[in-house]
């Protein structure tokens, strides 16, 4: 049984705002284990990047955490002043993301780059060490050792990325997030990325949150995952229980709308209409409006809401449980 | 014999690069490379291709917004019941040309004009064509808001772009795009930018009015999962060539030239228990040959319809 | 019955715009203040032709140009020493003092000796209950004058403003357009005229013709329109020129002039409007600079008042006559620097990344 590296709980999260405060992370609960891959997926707004952001603690200035609690290791991060989550960041917990590739300094090189994180952490550390260690590194990744000493434009899109994939691991860190890392990828680039990062994981033993809206590449990496809406987590389970019986009627559009190069050609339904507003308070399920094919039950706010236990370690919420 | 609404022969967009401020020679990007394809009417073609593999070029020489150098493109004329080349037509000619060829844009943000109102978005082709008077105008633009799914009209047409979602603003792109019911449009991956559960409803709408305004559409993507859904042919576009066309279902269940295989392969499923079919090609392997054969290829016929870009057949099969 | 419900929307909608953007306006501090500035002036030029009009003010006396009134004051004539100090004044400042005029002064009048009274004319003469600001040197009215200059700035400003930005838009989006020769010869027109410094261009053509208000915004206008905005507003138009909604225009098969003027010039408007309330600063600033050189053949505004109080001797005075320059140049700078900072306000609402949240 492998321990658990990560663990949240009930966090909750808002962003103030002149309009008001936008809940975008609503009593999120997960756990990932020790050289587990936890997938995280949703449309755009659900809230999964505000939960990446969190873990790190790297949001807006106008972001604050209301309640709940993220245990590293059983280090509790909520409640640490700037000084202590620099120490977490980069070595604890480090990120790969959206973009990311057009995060580097132009105008340094790319070796240089990853010294410098090496060197936040471990001051320690000679040159030579630090320059061994990001050779191994980049042969992880697949990437030549010359590359070290190149700027970034001089490197395709494809290499730069795995050249961020170096840097979020330089300082062995015991879990990345990936951020949707190869949107804006070529999908032939995009499957050797995956694959060094599948291969990186095995053999470094890391534990890996992988953020998208593509649920293909959720199917395929990750072993646990969680669906969530409008700042909640609606679904969550083993990977494959949840795509072979999926619970909640969100899942199950989901899951029906994405089409697929195999198998048979078949009808997709479609969802319409748009997430909910996060500012105000949902009262009720808040997937309803959307549902295509609500109960009477749907719009009774009394209806016992929360996550389920469907079958064991696959949970849904109450709600919208075989409905849809 | 199929009628086809536009044939496409040896299409050619070439641009040229000067080599820098000492050299004096000219560096030739051939964008587009010498494509073929047919397009009979009512059916959907898709253009599936990386980035900068030519598609899009390719979309805004047939659309005649950046000419092309090279080749041939003609299109059904409603009047000679003939395919006319586009090439030297005169000016009223050619807008009445226009009539026919639309397109449909990636961005729902950039592609309306942000300081015109809805109404006026979709009435502007009507206006450009003199099709009816005023209300007849009005009328039209109505019904096909309705058509798009935009009900009630009334509520949309005063409004601004930027009061409406992503899936809202395509509609109106569609809407603007068919009011003229046109015989050919050109997607440019129109659900690319919108959120992974409106695109469904987004493509069956494009998909219901293919039906009724009997419409074909050259569908542009990098997504081979929503070309299956859109279209009844798929070319597989590579460096400015189409190095695959065929059919769906068979481009997909019996890929011949080494890239389409790469390209299938690589596309994640979502189904944890599904192994990917691995071709039996290694990566390093597969780059040389795709340079051994991959340019310079003319299209050479299979059987059932599935063409493929290469010299060497019985190498590949 | 549909009409009517859209037509309501639509009035709702533009309301609700409105209403939104004037908020957006109010969060910027400078905004506000500037349009403050510039409200009180509008203020001050609509209220001179209000009091002439209701008869509260009389046209002889408050007329900014021939009005008169002569302030009498009873004076004792008085022989300035030559050294001080004196039993009587300490220095040669204190003579003469209040209530007293130096006979040297009086070497016209007739029959005037030390120690007489003389009723003497004051010009100009320093703020009274009459007027408020003192009168100039020819006994018109100071108030009068300065609200006289605030209707000449508003009208030179928005004259050469418009003009300017007119000209300027359609020379910007007819070189992004056309491209090659037709913007390369527009850029180097440009470039000219941003070469040239503006204000000795503007003596220079002032020596030739005489100017007036409406003449001064015409050149003022013309000089401004082909200069450096035209730049700007050539690649804003190009930025425009390569979206997509324009790629849809032409494919539709609109001709290139109706998406010249349908589609980018609306697009590029809000930078032209920007442009305008920035111009109205240089046209008020040039107005006072030449006027004080003489170089205008304008009746009366700031710089004339000034130039004035110049010519008469009166700058030199240091405060003694403050009432014929500190107005004045209170008035140019407040209103000038008004107009620039209700172009910073409006930047924020025509630029949304520079707003806070």
């Amino acid at each position: 049984m492998s321990k658990e590296v990560l663990s949240v709980k009930n966090l909750n999260m808002h962003y103030e705002t002149l309009s008001g405060d936008v809940h975008a992370v609503k009593d999120v609960s997960f756990s990932v284990k020790e050289g587990e891959s936890f997938g995280l997926v949703g449309e755009s707004g659900c809230g999964k990047t505000s939960v990446a952001m969190s873990l790190l603690q790297l949001q807006a200035d106008n972001a604050k955490i209301s309640s709940g609690s993220i245990q590293l290791d059983g280090v509790e991060l909520v409640g640490m002043n700037e000084s202590e989550l620099r120490k977490v960041r980069w070595d604890g917990i480090s990120i790969v993301f959206q973009g990311a590739m057009n995060a580097w300094n132009p105008v340094v090189k790319v070796g240089e780059q990853i010294r410098e994180a090496i060197r936040e952490h471990y001051p320690e550390k000679s040159k030579a060490e630090n320059t061994e260690k990001i050779e191994s590194l980049f042969q992880m990744v697949g990437l030549d050792a010359t590359v070290i000493d190149r700027f970034p434009h001089e490197l395709s899109g494809g290499m730069k990325q795995r050249a961020i994939i170096a840097l979020a691991l330089s300082c062995d860190p015991k879990v990345v997030i990936a951020d949707e890392p190869t949107t804006a990828l070529d999908v032939v680039i995009q499957d050797q990325i995956l694959n060094e990062i599948k291969k990186v994981q095995q053999l470094l033993g890391l534990s890996l949150i992988y953020i998208s809206h593509d649920i293909a590449v959720i199917a395929e990496m990750t072993d646990q995952m969680a669906v969530m809406y409008a700042g909640s987590i609606v679904e969550i389970g083993p990977t494959e229980k949840v795509f072979s019986t999926p619970k909640h009627a969100y899942t199950r559009l989901l899951l029906e709308s994405t089409p697929s190069v195999v198998g048979e050609k078949k009808k997709l339904r479609s969802l319409d209409g748009e997430p909910p507003s996060l500012i105000n308070e949902i009262i009720g399920c808040s997937f309803s409006p959307r549902c295509p094919d609500p109960s009477s039950d749907c719009k009774n706010p009394i209806k016992e809401m929360g996550l389920v236990e469907i079958e064991p370690g696959h949970f849904a919420d109450n709600c919208c449980v075989d409905c849809g | 014999m199929k009628k086809n609404v536009i044939e496409v022969k040896n299409l050619e967009k070439y641009y040229e690069v000067s080599g820098g401020f000492f050299s004096r020679n000219k560096d030739i990007v051939k964008a587009v490379d010498d494509i073929s394809f047919e397009i009979p009417f009512g059916e959907s073609l898709g253009l599936v291709g990386q980035s900068g593999c030519g598609k899009t070029t390719t979309a805004r020489a047939l659309c005649l917004l950046d000419p092309k150098t090279g080749g041939d493109v003609k299109f059904y004329n409603n009047e000679t019941e003939n395919m006319q080349n586009i090439d030297n037509l005169e000016d009223e000619e050619l807008k009445k040309f226009r009539r026919n060829i639309q397109m449909i844009f990636q961005d729902p943000y950039e592609s309306l004009n942000p300081r015109w109102t809805i109404k006026d978005i979709i009435l502007e082709p009507l206006n450009i064509h003199n099709i009816g008077d005023l209300q007849d105008r009005e009328e039209a633009v109505v019904e096909i808001l309705k058509t798009v799914g935009l009900t009630p009209a009334s509520n949309y047409l005063p409004r601004y772009p930027h009061e409406l979602s992503g899936g809202q603003r395509q509609r109106v792109s569609i809407a603007r795009t068919l009011i003229m019911k046109p015989k050919f449009v050109v997607c440019d991956e129109p659900t690319s930018m919108l959120d992974v559960s409106i695109r469904i409803s987004i493509m069956d709408l494009m998909l219901n009015l293919a039906k009724d305004l009997e419409v074909s559409y050259l569908y542009i993507t990098h997504d081979l999962a929503v070309a299956r859904y859109m279209c009844n042919r798929i070319a597989v576009m590579f460096n400015g060539k189409i190095v695959e066309i065929a059919e769906t279902e068979e481009l997909l269940n019996n890929p011949i030239h080494p890239y389409t295989k790469r390209l299938i392969s690589s596309i994640p499923v979502p189904d944890p228990s599904y192994d990917r079919k691995v071709y039996d090609v290694n990566y390093d392997e597969l780059d040389s040959i795709i340079a051994k054969h991959g340019t310079d290829n003319p299209m050479v016929d299979i059987g059932n319809e599935h063409y493929i870009a290469t010299h060497d057949v019985k190498g590949l099969i | 019955m549909n009409k009517n419900i859209e037509q309501d929307l639509q009035k709702q909608l533009r309301k609700e715009a409105i209403r939104k953007n004037w908020n957006l306006f109010r969060q910027s501090k400078l905004g506000m203040i500037g349009l403050y500035i510039v409200i009180f002036f509008l203020f001050l030029a609509l209220l001179q032709p209000f009091l002439f009009i209701t008869g509260i003010w009389n046209k002889g006396v408050y007329d900014p140009v021939v009005g008169y009134e002569a302030i009498k004051d009873t004076l004792l004539v008085v022989e300035c020493p030559k050294e001080y100090p004196t039993e009587k004044y300490e220095s040669m400042k204190d003579c003469p003092g209040e209530g007293e005029i130096n006979v040297k002064r009086l070497y016209l009048a007739p029959g005037v000796e030390v120690g007489d009274y003389y009723e003497a004319f004051i010009q100009p003469a320093p703020p009274s209950s009459r007027h408020l600001l003192g009168t100039d040197s020819l006994g018109r009215d100071v108030f009068s004058q300065i609200m006289e200059g605030s209707q000449v700035a508003f009208v030179l400003g928005f004259l050469s403003a418009t003009l300017g930005v007119g000209i300027s838009t359609i020379l910007g989006t007819i070189a992004a357009f056309f491209g090659g020769r037709v913007d390369a010869y527009l850029m180097r027109q440009s470039d000219l005229i941003l070469m040239l410094p503006s204000l000795p261009l503007l003596f220079i053509i002032s020596a030739f013709a005489e100017l007036k208000v409406w003449h001064l915004a015409i050149v003022l206008g013309v000089l401004g329109g082909l200069g450096g905005s035209v730049i700007t507003i050539k690649s804003q138009a190009l930025q425009v020129k390569v979206k997509p909604f324009v790629d849809s225009a032409r494919i539709t098969g609109g001709s290139r002039w109706r998406i010249m003027f349908s589609h980018v010039l609306p697009n590029v408007a809000p930078l032209a409007l920007l442009f305008m309330v920035f111009s109205v600063t240089g046209a008020i600033a040039s107005e006072s600079v030449l006027s004080f050189l003489g170089l205008l053949n304008i009746d009366m505004s700031w710089g004339i008042m000034i130039y004035l109080s110049q010519t008469d001797g009166f700058i030199f005075s240091g405060l003694e006559f403050w009432w014929l320059i500190l107005p004045a140049g209170l008035a140019v700078t407040l209103l000038a620097g008004g107009f620039y900072l209700v172009g910073r306000g409006l930047d924020d609402v025509f630029n949304p990344r520079l707003r806070k949240r």
